[in-house]
Formats: structure tokens, C-alpha cells, sequence
């Protein structure tokens, strides 16, 4: 049997090491075809009308005048009259033009007649949450009134995050397309490239078989691109009422804020309890969120430490706001901001040091515990902590204060399910199939870099062919399962592909194939570079017949080559302008965990880019929405904000890495070090200006506001 | 309104909030460029005004170095020109209202967002696009430096991005990085691959920047 397990440090010849990613030159030249890219045949444009009212009955709907429009191929309703809309911005009509200013104006011919409804679009007020309230059952631990009354200290808090969104710049869409009356092709831009066939098929009623799905390059999703979508699927339709022609919708950038996914709000009150030393002993919250109609479940209070005596409530508020979908590690980024906000309160009453209150209550943080210590002092080491922490409130004269605050995290990242095609051509070519997809996370690198280090060839000798339906099917992209995933198919593939290879050309070596080794673009007897063939003679050896393997993961007969679990610590060091309220971040330390890293370069960008990500939902980014109108404010990217090149400050990432992360296997990286910024920025103001600015994102006014409640530009 | 549009120029010295917003609405009712459904039309056009459209237009840009003839109605973006009535789609659309710079092309040697450029203004002026910086596929430095930075995830905003460091960087060869990070303020990335950007611009302009651990 052989080896399936990650070789050894020594033997690897591109695992691990930083490795640009594969498609980088197309991205950069303009030759990558997004799915906002292509242009069919035929191609029409698509355009939906929708709702101006958050809560709505349909009176009427007139399509009459925009059938009659120039270019216009079809005109679908999607809701009726009659029907009850529930948030701003749903999908009313939609209709196909030849060009796309033509089915701009074919839309805004079209008349809906409304009759409004009460709304409710705010809910940081429960008590104008009338009945759109529905509290869950409370969690509580037997010993906890009696933990709470026998503190030494106890302090409350009160921490909010708001609703933000994904927004992908590439927006959500598709291009529809039917052969014949029942094969559909749909170029999607998604993170669910082998699933999605199945979610067209069924209400179009077709067998999933005849759905192709083909995608190349997608502009982001962020965990909001999984469903075949409303648009998707009436794309389809509209299509179909074209005569089958191909029909493009991709979302405008309003529509994109405000129906194609969001991040749930929290509002929390907490009360720790804890000894004077700083040992945490107990937790009470009681809060409540919103992620649209369906209200948002509680985040994992309280976050990693495993406080041993709690308290929770949790209120489920049902607004008529566009549907929450998955966003970065859903949830954790609220618990963590919660949670460790809290905490770096309970150390400023006490006038500890929090990292030194973090490090007396390591024994709380779990299985990693160990871990999260060494992160703690490699983070608090790079960020000079020791050095430059002070207590509460930053006493230098002059208007700009400095802090730092601090957070952890923690995510499971556990493999998908993947099937990998390897196959080994005589021509000594070697190509890879799998129905996986890159959101930009470098997945076409990582394939290659496992198959290429695998067979002992460089790795422009690897085809990757991801991207479409036809291929083996691998997970979607979601919950950070995708590295190990694919990781492991294609190792098996590659390994067992490499056996069948041994096999063909042992005779001429005269040796055992198990005895042989892929190195350096050749076959050898292990250890003896004097007896070998290079790549291209031992594929000639094949003669007509390619060799090619399927390789699986789950396949636990074939080493245990992926795992869940990591833990991570962030530092941030910020500036803040009491006058101006303006915060500025000066740097940030990112220290992950995560376990065996395939990719390295493309593993650091992900951990800059989620710190960068964290910058922004920290400082800018909120949905605002307007109670009278119920209409969102900033569907647009001026009010929606996201940061910019010049508001990260100096971000430092520091990956772990050595034997305790590579004999864990691979775990993935998309979600984990999203979660800790909001906190750890919001630890650093507190520090800075001495009070806690309670509510994300850290805008000028709320600076102000905090600084004003206490009393003063002190 | 073009000239309200350049971020250089400044509303003259003694002009009152209330002189500028009229004298702005004021230029705008006059020039209608656009006739369409739902614009109104001018009240009383002066003679000298050609006016073009709604019906389509034959247009003539100049994009890296050829001529491209398309025929689009007059309230065609040169963004929309690109993408859909030529195959230039390395400009992206993602703001739609000259924010993020997803678009950015370099016209008449200065970056503009060709999503806030009609196609009809575009004429007669030199458009180069990203996929008129590489020569004979050889990437243009500043192109292999976000390769080799990893400037780049989903990749989305990298075109804009690119093209908008490469006009930066013949405008600044040598900058500093408070200039990259002033300069290069009006394009957005989602993934979060500014820290690339910086030592991908600074290394192409041969200067040294940026960290990851050892």
C-alpha cells in the first residue's frame, strides 16, 4: 500500500512554499473570463424589477407598454398580484432585452401597483419591535446564580454590531441558456459549481443531468453564493420565453446590497464575573439580532473560553430587510467582538493588563489551549506589546491617543467531500479534474502544488480543470472546507496514479515498485539517482493507455491527510483623533494556526485579506436602513463603505507552522482570521481613549459620542 | 460638468455654497447630451447644439493603439462600450458611479473611471485598457509585480487596479508609500489584497516595501 500520508519537510518540493498562484497572469492582463464576462450568441440582457417597499401587497402589475419596447424578447412576471413582499428590493418582474440599456428601459416601463403595509426595517430598539419578537429559550448552567453572586468583581456591558453586507464586486448573476426544450446551460458566478445543477433542475423540472454548469473565475462571494437563486432560476425562465436564447443577469450594485445577502446584527448586554486576580468565572448576556424575515439565532456565547458557569437570552427579531446569507465565519466575528470586548473590560476595571488576563485564563480556552498561549506571546512579541501597552485611556498631551487591544478565534474548516480526477497521459501531459472552484483563494494553485509535488514535476506540468459540472464532484466552497478537500483528493489521485505508474516501469528498472520514487521529473529507485527514467520515457511506457485514477477524500483507509479546528490571536494598535473622532489603524498582527499549509503565499494573502476585511467592518461598513421609508439608505459603494489602500496601517501575518501543525493535516483558512479584527480594533480604541466605544463600525460620531459620555477629551 | 468631475479643480475663492450648487444645476440643465426615455427633452434647444440620439450613433474610440468602430446609442458608457459592443472585459463593472475603480482605463493619459465616461466623449482620444499593457505577452512590470506580490484574490478589482498603478507610476516613478496609498485611494478591493498592491507598486517602481514572516 502505499504512502498517502504529506511527505516530510525535506521531500517536499512545493508544498508549503510560497508559490504564486497559478492564475495570476490572467488576472492581471484581463484575459480572466468572469461570468460577468461572457457573452453568448444571442446573448440577451436581463433586468428585474423591484420592490420599492419593505412590506408590500401586489395590487397590480402592467407589462403591457415594456413588451412593446424596442429589443424587448420576454417579459416574465415573478410575483403576482396579490402576493405579500417582505423587504425592499424583491424580485417583482423581470424582463430580456437585446441590449442592456434597452432592458433598462423595458424595466422601468413596467408599472406595479403596491399597497403598503407596515414595516419594520430597525431593530436596535426592542421596544419598537411590537411583535416581531421571538425570544428563545434561555441557556443556563445549574450552579450559575450561585457562580454570579459569589464574584468578587462583576462587570456589565453593553456591544453591538449592525447588519453589513457581502458585497462581491463581482455581483451576483448568471447567464441562462437552454439547448433544445430541456438541457439548460447556466455560467454562474458561485462557490457551489458541482450542487448547483440539482437546485436549477428541480423547479424547472429537468433532470439535473441536463443542467451544465461552467464557471471560470468568480469576483467574490464570501459565503453568499451557494443558491441558484431567484434570479437564477427566472433567468431561466425568461429565457425559456426567449425562445432559449442566452439571457444574462447580474444584479446591479444596489440590488447587490441589498437582497444578495448580509451578516446578522448583534446586540448584546453582558455581566462577567470574575475573581479579583482576573479568573473569569461567569457570563450572563442577553441579547438579539436581525438578519432579515427570519430573524438571526444567538452567536456561540461566550466565545472559545469556556466559562463555566452561564447565563443566555436570545431574541430573534423578524425585520423586512433583504435575507441574511452566510458571511465569513457566521457568527463567530459577533462573538468575538462581544465576547472579547467584554473581557478587556472586565481587565480595565480591574487594571490588569488583558493580555495578561487572557493568559491567567488560558485554562478556559479549550483543547488548544497550549496553542492559543504560544499565539499569545508570538502575537504580543510582533506587536511589541509589553512595550507599548498602557492602562486605560492613553495620557500623552495632544489630541491623538494610542492603543491596543487584542482578540482570539477559533473555526472548524473541516474537509468536504471531493473526488479528484488524475490522469497521466502518454504523452507524459497530466491533467486534473475536479468540480471545485477558485473564489480567489488560490484553489487552482493548491491542486496543482499537491499533484506537481506528488508525481516529482514542476508545476506547469499540471493542467487543473476545475470549473464546471462535468468533472468529479467536490464540495462547494463554504465554511473553509475546500483546502482539505481538495487537498486530499487530488494527493490520493496522485499517489495511486504515481503506483500505477511505478508498476509500468519497474521491469526496466529492474526493482520493486514499491522500491521507486517520482523526483525531479523522473522515476527512480529510492535513494539511487543511477537507476532511473525520466517522466517522459516511463509515460511512454503506457503505450495507448492513459492511466487515470479517481482519488477521494472522505477515503480514511488513505491516511488521514485533513483535520478541524484551529486557533488564532490578533493585536491591533490603533490612533485615535479625540477631536476629530477619526481612527486610524497603525497595525495589526495576525498569528494563525491552520494547521498544514499547502499554499503558503496564497494562505498569507487570505490572512492579509481578512484582516483587511476586518479594518473594514470595524470602521465602515454598515446597512443602513430608514424605519419611515423602510428603504435601505446606502445600497451604493460612496455609503456602504469599505476600506481603502491607505486605511490598513502596517498588517503583519505570522503563520504557524512545524510538526504540530503538519501532523493535524490540512484545515482550511477562508473563515478564521476574518473573526478577531472588529474585537481586537475595538479592544485598541477603548485603550486609547479610555472609554469604550460600545457599537461597530468605530465611526467618528460614536468616537465622539463615547468620549462625550465620559466626560470629556481627556 | 467636466470639469466639476476633476477632482483637481476647486470651486473659485468667494464662491458660496449656494452660488456653486445653482451654477452647477444651472450647466446641467442647459447641456443635455443624453436623449432618452425618461430624460427630458431640452425646452428649447439653441441652434448650434447638435443634438445626437436617442437612435444609435456611430462611435470611433481609439483603444491601445486601434481603432474600434461601434455603433451605440449616445448614453452608452464607454465602460459598456467596451464590455458590450466590443470584447474589452479586463474593465469591470461593479459601483456603476465612479467609486471603486473596478472600470479604470487610462484615457488621453489620465486613469478614468469608463463607467462615468460616455463612449461619444471617448472619441479622438488614446484609450488604453488593461489588455493593452502586456507587449507580445510579456507582462508590463507593474502587471508581474502583482503576480509575484499577490496582489490579486478573486481578482475583480485587479484590472482597474493595475491600470490605475500603472498611470500612478508614470505620473510618480519613485513614490513614497504615503503617495501609493494617497494616490491609489480611489480603487476598492473586497478580498483584501492592498498589502499586496503597496509592495507590488513599490517594487515595480524599484523601491522596497511591505513584510511577511520569515
Amino acid at each position: 500500500m502505499p504512502d498517502y500520508n504529506w511527505p516530510e519537510p525535506s521531500k517536499r518540493t512545493l508544498m508549503g512554499k510560497r508559490i504564486s498562484r497559478l492564475d495570476g497572469p490572467d488576472k492581471v492582463s484581463g484575459k480572466a473570463k468572469y461570468t460577468y464576462d461572457i457573452k453568448r450568441p444571442g446573448m440577451l440582457y436581463g433586468k428585474v424589477v423591484r420592490s420599492p417597499y419593505a412590506h408590500a401587497k401586489i395590487v397590480s402589475i402592467d407589462t403591457a407598454a415594456a413588451e412593446k419596447m424596442p429589443g424587448v424578447a420576454a417579459v416574465k412576471v415573478i410575483q403576482g398580484p396579490g402576493t405579500e413582499i417582505q423587504w425592499a428590493g424583491d424580485e417583482i418582474v423581470a424582463v430580456a432585452a437585446s441590449e442592456e440599456c434597452l432592458a433598462e428601459d423595458a424595466a422601468r416601463a413596467v408599472k406595479v401597483e403596491y399597497e403598503k403595509l407596515p414595516h419594520l426595517v430597525r431593530e436596535e430598539d426592542l421596544s419598537k419591535a411590537g411583535d416581531r419578537l421571538k425570544p428563545a429559550a434561555e441557556q443556563v448552567t445549574p450552579e450559575f446564580d450561585k457562580a454570579m453572586a459569589a464574584a468578587e468583581v462583576v462587570v456589565e456591558g453593553t456591544y453591538s454590531l449592525p447588519v453589513i453586507a457581502h458585497c462581491c464586486l463581482e455581483s451576483h448573476g448568471q447567464i441562462t441558456e437552454w439547448e433544445g426544450e430541456d438541457k439548460l446551460h447556466v455560467f454562474p458566478s458561485t462557490q457551489a459549481v458541482s450542487a448547483l445543477a440539482q437546485q436549477f433542475a428541480e423547479p424547472l423540472k429537468i433532470p439535473a443531468t441536463n443542467v451544465s454548469v461552467k464557471m471560470d473565475h468568480m469576483g467574490g462571494g464570501f459565503g453568499s453564493k451557494f443558491q441558484a437563486d431567484r434570479w437564477g432560476i427566472e433567468g431561466a425562465r425568461l429565457s425559456k420565453l426567449a425562445g432559449g436564447k442566452p439571457v444574462k443577469i447580474m444584479l446591479e450594485r444596489d440590488a447587490e446590497l441589498m437582497v444578495a445577502g448580509t451578516r446578522p446584527s448583534t446586540f448584546a448586554k453582558v455581566k462577567i464575573g470574575a475573581k479579583k486576580d482576573g479568573t473569569v468565572t461567569a457570563w450572563e448576556s442577553t441579547s438579539w439580532g436581525t438578519g432579515g424575515l427570519g430573524g438571526a439565532g444567538m452567536p456561540p456565547f461566550p466565545y472559545v473560553w469556556e466559562i463555566p458557569n452561564k447565563r443566555m437570552n436570545h431574541t430573534v427579531v423578524s425585520t423586512n430587510t433583504g435575507a441574511a446569507r452566510a458571511w465569513r465565519a457566521p457568527n463567530h466575528p459577533q462573538a468575538c467582538f462581544v465576547t472579547m470586548s467584554a473581557l478587556e473590560d472586565l481587565a480595565a476595571a480591574l487594571k490588569i493588563d488583558p493580555l495578561d488576563l487572557f493568559l491567567k485564563n488560558v485554562p478556559l480556552l479549550g483543547p488548544r489551549k497550549d496553542l492559543y498561549k504560544e499565539e499569545l506571546l508570538k502575537a504580543a512579541e510582533l506587536i511589541e506589546w509589553k512595550k507599548k501597552w498602557h492602562p486605560r485611556g492613553d495620557t500623552t498631551p495632544g489630541n491623538i491617543k494610542r492603543g491596543l487591544g487584542l482578540a482570539l478565534h477559533t473555526w472548524g474548516g473541516r474537509p468536504h467531500d471531493s473526488d479528484c480526477r488524475l490522469t497521466i497521459n502518454p504523452d507524459s501531459s497530466v491533467s486534473v479534474e475536479m468540480g471545485s472552484q477558485d473564489l480567489g483563494t488560490g484553489t487552482r494553485t493548491v491542486i496543482a502544488i499537491v499533484a506537481a509535488d506528488t508525481l516529482g514535476l514542476p508545476l506547469d506540468a499540471i493542467k487543473v480543470n476545475i470549473g464546471d459540472n462535468k468533472y468529479p464532484r467536490s464540495g462547494s466552497s463554504g465554511g473553509s472546507t475546500t483546502v482539505g478537500g481538495v487537498s486530499s483528493s487530488t494527493r490520493r489521485a496522485a499517489v495511486d496514479a504515481l503506483d500505477a505508474l511505478f508498476k509500468q516501469v519497474a521491469t526496466a528498472l529492474n526493482a520493486d515498485p514499491a522500491n521507486l520514487e517520482a523526483v525531479g521529473g523522473k522515476i527512480q529507485v529510492k535513494g539511487d539517482p543511477s537507476k532511473s527514467v525520466a517522466w517522459k520515457q516511463a509515460c511512454a511506457k503506457l503505450g495507448v493507455n492513459p492511466i487515470s485514477v479517481i482519488g477521494k477524500q472522505p477515503d480514511p483507509d488513505k491516511g488521514k491527510l485533513a483535520d478541524s479546528g484551529v486557533a488564532g490571536v490578533q493585536m491591533a494598535e490603533v490612533s485615535v483623533d479625540i477631536e476629530t473622532g477619526v481612527v486610524k489603524i497603525e497595525k495589526m498582527v495576525a498569528v494563525q494556526d491552520v494547521g498544514y499549509i499547502v499554499a503558503l503565499k496564497t494562505a498569507e494573502s487570505q490572512t492579509f485579506g481578512a484582516l483587511i476585511q476586518g479594518v473594514s467592518y470595524a470602521l465602515y461598513e454598515e446597512r443602513i436602513n430608514d424605519q419611515f421609508t423602510g428603504k435601505t439608505l446606502n445600497p451604493n459603494m460612496e455609503f456602504y463603505k469599505l476600506a481603502g489602500i491607505g486605511d490598513i496601517g502596517n498588517l503583519v501575518v505570522h503563520m504557524m507552522t512545524g510538526p504540530a501543525q503538519d501532523e493535524r493535516g490540512v484545515i482550511g483558512l477562508g473563515e478564521p482570521p476574518v473573526v478577531s479584527p472588529g474585537a481586537a480594533i475595538s479592544n485598541a480604541v477603548a485603550n486609547a481613549v479610555g472609554v469604550r466605544v460600545p457599537s461597530l463600525p468605530l465611526t467618528p460620531d460614536r468616537v465622539l459620542a463615547a468620549l462625550e459620555k465620559k466626560g470629556g477629551l481627556t | 460638468m467636466a470639469k466639476s468631475r476633476d477632482p483637481e479643480s476647486k470651486p473659485e475663492k468667494g464662491l458660496s455654497r449656494r452660488d456653486f450648487l445653482s451654477r452647477g444645476a444651472g450647466v446641467a440643465l442647459t447641456t443635455p447630451i443624453v436623449a432618452g426615455v425618461g430624460v427630458a427633452k431640452p425646452q428649447s434647444p439653441a441652434s448650434n447644439v447638435k443634438i445626437l440620439g436617442p437612435a444609435k450613433v456611430p462611435v470611433a474610440l481609439r483603444i491601445n493603439g486601434t481603432t474600434q468602430n461601434v455603433s451605440v446609442e449616445p448614453r452608452v458608457t464607454l465602460l459598456d462600450a467596451l464590455r458590450n459592443y466590443l470584447d474589452f472585459t479586463g474593465a469591470k463593472k461593479v459601483c456603476d458611479r465612479a467609486t471603486c475603480g473596478a472600470c479604470t482605463v487610462i484615457m488621453g493619459g489620465k486613469p478614468v473611471y469608463s463607467c462615468s465616461v460616455l463612449a461619444l466623449e471617448a472619441q479622438g482620444k488614446d484609450i488604453t485598457t488593461v489588455e493593452g499593457l502586456a507587449t507580445n505577452d510579456k507582462l508590463a512590470a507593474i502587471q508581474a509585480a502583482f503576480v509575484e506580490h499577490d496582489a490579486q484574490q478573486c481578482g475583480f478589482c485587479t484590472p482597474g487596479f493595475v491600470v490605475a498603478c500603472k498611470a500612478f507610476l508614470d505620473k510618480n516613478p519613485s513614490p513614497t508609500m504615503a503617495q501609493v496609498e494617497k494616490g491609489l485611494g480611489g480603487n476598492l478591493c473586497r478580498c483584501g489584497t492592498y498589502v499586496g498592491v503597496r509592495q507590488a507598486v513599490l517594487a515595480a517602481a524599484k523601491t522596497k516595501g511591505g513584510q511577511r514572516n520569515a
